[in-house]
């Protein structure tokens, strides 16, 4: 393949989505950097105060907590849903009908909106009247939602398996349908086990989507808000409220600007640097094998 | 084992069936029947949930508030990473990987990082409370996505079709309208599902930017279920007519779907 030539002028096709991008992603992120050095007491006056807002996130018990609860959200959330997608790609029908329907009925929790998703979860799990909090009522677990965080946990944490894990299956199956079956014939002329045949072949050619499955489901999970507002309202307490959460109580509910100002920027890292290293670690096997 | 094998989709999706099921279950029961107690399936079938929906504007407004910035966020998200996709696709040119990376961190941006510095932003240019406000501010994501995506089927084009295509004198935009663009429409059609879909969904950023005349169909839901105490019927019937379009969507690129997420690289 031949190298793609030099051509400046390929500037003027990429400048609307540069302008239209930038108006979005720049303007709004000078605000925020604007508001997470200064201080103010209303009428608009601002004054500067270097990183005192930084200062007061990272030092903040409130913030840590936050941002442990949601590292253990999102490490739950890739642990499951990561091996059940694969387990799910590789048992689905490769061709036919049968794989038609599935791609379509799987499809759908992706595409319903995520209030709904979460509303749709809250009815489900209602105690008294929904199908699954009343019926693991009757066979004995004291199941409530609203009042114990455990239950709030795993309520919250069967939603997001329930509603992205299709993702992560769909990748698996997009990287599977890929590989072509003289691959399966030769495994087989070796006498290769089912095990082997996932280890050497299938799991080497769905790393691509893979990487881009587990960064996906990071970025995502890291920056969930809808469905637990709208499930568990961040409680019992704030058992569930997450970091995302967290910030729209500080920037929308008690307009306190600057630290929710540095507390943006300091998420927006963090997402940003566990990203890289999610890539990193995950494609730098490509160059060995 | 392999004859069983069957079972995991199957079993997956029951599961995902689950909480749809019951979510139509409550739209059709009354409202003295779901706070009567529990029962599986609705004893006294009504469609009043539905009609109400229909009838009231500031229900069946809220759908055409949602599908009108969706749209139009569709269109525009595809219609400026066209030529984009291509630039990144035959060229090289200038800062062309750090644009790239620079764009899809957008796509790592948390919505809630974002949300009071759109509001004031789109207060400050006059459009708060339009169609055009949400449909504008979902291109922060949409974009970088679309882009990703048609980069990606565009590169499975082979050069010689432009090349042949400049050597019979075709000039550019007329080469790209009318043969280029054709030539990778499974790959716009993927681009637009995508970007419908993370459009329809999104609600953070869709709430924040209206309040009364553009208001989304999601925010009618919660603003409901907080003011009128529990009409779980009513929300549930809202809810059960989101999924519609979406399924609509979703049996149009049935085919795509799996090829899309793959060569898309989505």
């Amino acid at each position: 393949m031949s190298a793609k030539p030099v051509n400046q002028r390929a500037w003027w096709l990429v400048l609307p989505v540069l302008l239209l991008v930038a108006f979005n992603a720049v303007i709004p992120l000078m605000t925020v950097v604007n508001y997470s050095v200064q201080e103010t007491f209303g009428d608009n006056q601002f004054f500067f105060e270097g990183v005192k807002w930084y200062d007061e996130v990272v030092n903040s018990g409130r913030f840590r907590d936050a941002l442990k609860r949601q590292l253990l959200f999102t490490g739950i959330i890739l642990a499951i849903e990561v091996p059940l997608g694969v387990a799910i790609a590789l048992a689905m029908p490769r061709r036919g009908a049968w794989a038609s329907v599935c791609l379509v009925l799987m499809s759908m929790p992706l595409l319903i909106p995520w209030n709904v998703v979460g509303a749709m979860w809250n009815i489900l799990a209602l105690p008294d009247i929904g199908l699954l909090g009343w019926t693991l009522n009757k066979v004995g677990f004291d199941y409530n939602y609203t009042r114990q965080p455990l239950a709030a946990w795993l309520t919250l944490i069967a939603m997001d398996v329930w509603h992205w894990t299709s993702l992560v299956a769909l990748l698996a199956y997009a990287g599977l349908s890929a590989i072509p079956d003289a691959y399966y014939q030769a495994a087989k002329i070796d006498g290769a086990s089912p095990w082997a045949v996932l280890r050497h072949v299938q799991l080497p050619k769905m790393k691509h989507v893979l990487t881009i499955a587990v960064l996906l489901r990071f970025m995502d999970s890291f920056m969930i808000y809808t469905e637990p507002v709208v499930l568990t309202g961040g409680g019992p307490g704030n058992a569930t409220t997450l970091l995302s959460i967290d910030l729209v109580k500080i920037a929308l509910g008690q307009f306190d600007l600057g630290p929710a100002a540095a507390m943006s920027l300091i998420y927006f890292l963090i997402i940003l640097l566990l990203s890289w290293v999610f890539y990193q670690v995950m494609t730098r096997g490509e160059e060995q094998t | 084992m392999t004859r069983a094998r069957w079972l995991v989709p199957a079993l997956y999706i029951v599961f995902l069936m689950l909480p749809i099921y019951w979510l139509l279950a409550m739209s059709f029961k009354t409202t003295n029947e779901i706070l009567g107690g529990f029962t599986l399936w609705p004893q006294r079938f009504t469609l009043e949930n539905y009609r109400k929906i229909f009838t009231d504007p500031t229900w069946y407004l809220g759908y055409v508030n949602s599908l009108s910035y969706v749209v139009i966020n569709t269109l525009l998200s595809v219609a400026v990473a066209l030529p984009a996709a291509y630039a990144f696709s035959r060229y090289r040119f200038l800062g062309d990987k750090h644009l790239f990376f620079w764009l899809l961190s957008n796509r790592m941006a948390p919505p809630a990082v974002f949300a009071l510095p759109f509001f004031q932003l789109y207060s400050a240019i006059g459009l708060f409370d339009t169609p055009i406000a949400v449909a504008l501010a979902h291109c922060l994501f949409n974009v970088p996505l679309a882009v990703w995506i048609l980069e990606g089927f565009m590169s499975a084009v082979p050069r010689e079709l432009d090349e042949m295509a400049y050597v019979d004198g075709y000039p550019f935009w007329r080469f790209f309208l009318r043969i280029f663009v054709p030539a990778i429409a499974a790959g716009i059609g993927v681009a637009a599902f995508f970007c419908f879909m993370f459009s329809w969904v999104e609600l953070l950023l869709a709430k924040t930017l209206t309040s009364v005349d553009a208001k989304p169909i999601a925010a009618t839901m919660t603003r409901t279920a907080s003011t009128s105490g529990y009409e779980l019927g009513l929300l549930a019937a809202a809810g059960s007519l989101t999924i519609v379009p979406g399924a609509f969507v979703i049996y149009f690129v049935r085919n795509y779907i799996a090829k899309g997420f793959s060569l898309g690289r989505v």
